[in-house]
């Protein structure tokens, strides 16, 4: 059980995101996963062995690092890795909902069970929105455990059993340093990512909204949905279909304007399988 | 998770790349990534445990340590790798798109694809031509960019690629100039050397893949070019009106099947 449990987690989740969330999840692997194991991590691995105080009393290092460590900062990255990732697992868990009640029930209840709308359209904007939070919440933690993303190199601690105020030395600064900035710039580029899938998808599905009951009003009510003159069958047409009317109107009126441009007309009325010049 | 991972990755763009572009994809793994893991990481490994100050004082040698190394070497090379790696997902994503293109086309029933089932589409490999081009040649431009980057930074911050075996240090609290001795030079010094001949190789193996792109692209435009002039110029615009017209047709054949409003 390691990281490649998280990897295997995400890469199930990339089937049921919008082409952001995949770029996010490319982001994480790779700027962010990959560089804690093969880099971070050991930066960090001997931080408690190699911090030195200037002093011989036992138990003054112990006591001054856990002052100034409370959870390192490799834990920290770890622990927000983690959260970060976890909101993705409410919509997989919605999709496997969804199928097992097709399979429950026998029969073809959504159009794929994969598709974002309705009830997974909302789970996967919370899930955003966790995401979003989670990010938010460990930058803002990060900053004030440890006063800024700076780490000093030296530190000046009286607690007990130190006799007096004694200087405490970390070790390699700058280049925990260095690896922090990173943190902080993959999470908000992290963040970024998230906020603008967020606006992407409430725009798409506003937008979606607003012509099914463009359409519908302007086709009439409900109780219209009888027999369709438009297809010729016995097919009453739904809410469901006007979106798929209006993609067919559009067509027609580019069809139209080719005809224009080549010099022709349409001689029938309803469809144009015949011409004039 | 580790750099198996970024192996797998990166092998499905290398059905889509040049030949160079394979060669330098082994490269790559062979050279620097499974020298870094299987021998630079333990050359490395002690180095601070190892770091000796000629001092007693407290602190003076993390100080100096912090001081010559503020970003170890292997952590550099590990960043660069990640990097140059990166562009190359620009491309696997471009392929992605265009497959899932596909695969939309061929659900919808589209008479142009000419597909017999997902499984094709899924294992087909796109030319190198269009908006493709253009993709692959930005990632080979960024690497090229990226690797420059890296190992400029690596030759502004250690002052050349030599590893010296002794230091001279007088940061506080060190309490006057004290002598620090590096572990290893000799051997950080001959990977450190080797990791740049292989960085060197690979920023070749890139400028060469791109001017075979281009030579290709020149060719293909001049090609191009070249062939109308053999037909007659109305001939052709009438045949390619009729095709259209054809086109046309039978689309909106179809659509009047399916449910089409005249209104």
């Amino acid at each position: 059980m390691s990281w490649g449990f998280l990897h295997h987690l995400l890469n199930g989740m990339n089937k049921y995101s919008t082409g952001i969330g995949r770029i996010w999840v490319a982001v994480v692997f790779i700027f962010r996963l990959l560089v804690y194991i093969v880099a971070a991590e050991n930066i960090w691995k001997y931080e408690h062995d190699e911090f030195e105080c200037n002093i011989k009393q036992p138990g003054c290092e112990n006591v001054c690092f856990d002052h100034f460590f409370p959870v390192s900062h490799i834990r920290l990255w770890a622990l927000q890795l983690i959260m970060v990732s976890t909101p993705s697992l409410l919509v997989v868990f919605h999709v496997a909902y969804r199928e097992n009640r097709e399979k429950r029930q026998n029969q073809k209840l959504y159009k794929s069970p994969g598709e974002i709308d309705g009830g997974l359209l909302c789970t996967y904007l919370i899930s955003l929105i966790l995401k979003t939070g989670f990010e938010i919440v460990f930058l803002i933690l990060f900053y004030k455990l440890y006063n800024g993303f700076k780490v000093p190199s030296l530190v000046k601690c009286d607690i007990r059993p130190c006799p007096n105020t004694v200087d405490c030395y970390i070790s390699k600064p700058t280049e925990k340093m260095i690896f922090l900035y990173f943190l902080v710039v993959t999470s908000c580029l992290g963040i970024v990512l998230n906020l603008s899938e967020l606006s992407y998808l409430i725009f798409k599905y506003s937008i979606k909204c607003y012509l099914k009951r463009y359409i519908k009003k302007d086709q009439g009510s409900e109780g219209d949905c009888h027999k369709s003159e438009i297809t010729g069958h016995n097919r009453p047409l739904c809410v469901e279909y006007y979106a798929e009317l209006l993609w067919y109107k559009q067509k027609e009126a580019l069809y139209m304007q080719s005809w224009r441009n080549l010099g022709l007309r349409c001689r029938t009325v309803r469809g144009c399988t015949a011409f004039v010049r | 998770m580790d750099w198996g991972a970024l192996h797998t990755i990166l092998g499905g763009v290398n059905k889509h790349s040049t030949s160079i572009g394979k060669i330098w994809l082994t490269v790559l793994f062979i050279f620097r990534i499974m020298i870094l893991v299987v021998a630079a990481e333990r050359v490395w490994g002690d180095e601070q445990d190892d770091f000796i100050c000629n001092t007693l004082q407290p602190g003076c040698k993390n100080v100096c340590y912090d001081h010559f190394f503020p970003i170890s070497h292997i952590r550099l090379w590990a960043l660069q790798l990640i990097f140059v790696s990166t562009p190359a997902l620009l491309v696997a994503m471009h392929v992605a798109y265009r497959r899932h293109e596909k695969k939309r086309q061929f659900r919808k029933g589209d008479q142009k694809c000419e597909y017999k089932d997902i499984e094709e589409i899924r294992k087909q490999r796109f030319r190198i031509e269009g908006s493709l081009w253009w993709t692959y040649t930005s990632s080979i431009f960024f690497r090229l960019v990226f690797e420059a980057v890296f190992m400029y930074a690596f030759y502004f911050m250690y002052d050349g690629f030599r590893m010296p075996r002794l230091m001279k240090c007088n940061a506080w609290p060190c309490p006057n100039t004290v002598d620090c001795f590096v572990s290893r030079p000799t051997e950080k010094t001959v990977f450190t050397i080797f990791m740049i001949a292989v960085s060197s190789i690979c920023i070749l193996l890139n400028v060469a893949e791109l001017c075979y792109l281009l030579t290709k692209f020149f060719l293909r435009r001049s090609k191009k070019a070249g062939n109308p002039k053999h037909h007659p110029n109305h001939e052709n615009k009438e045949e390619t009106k009729q095709n259209e017209m054809n086109e046309l047709i039978s689309d909106s054949c179809q659509n009047t099947v399916i449910g089409f409003s005249s209104s």
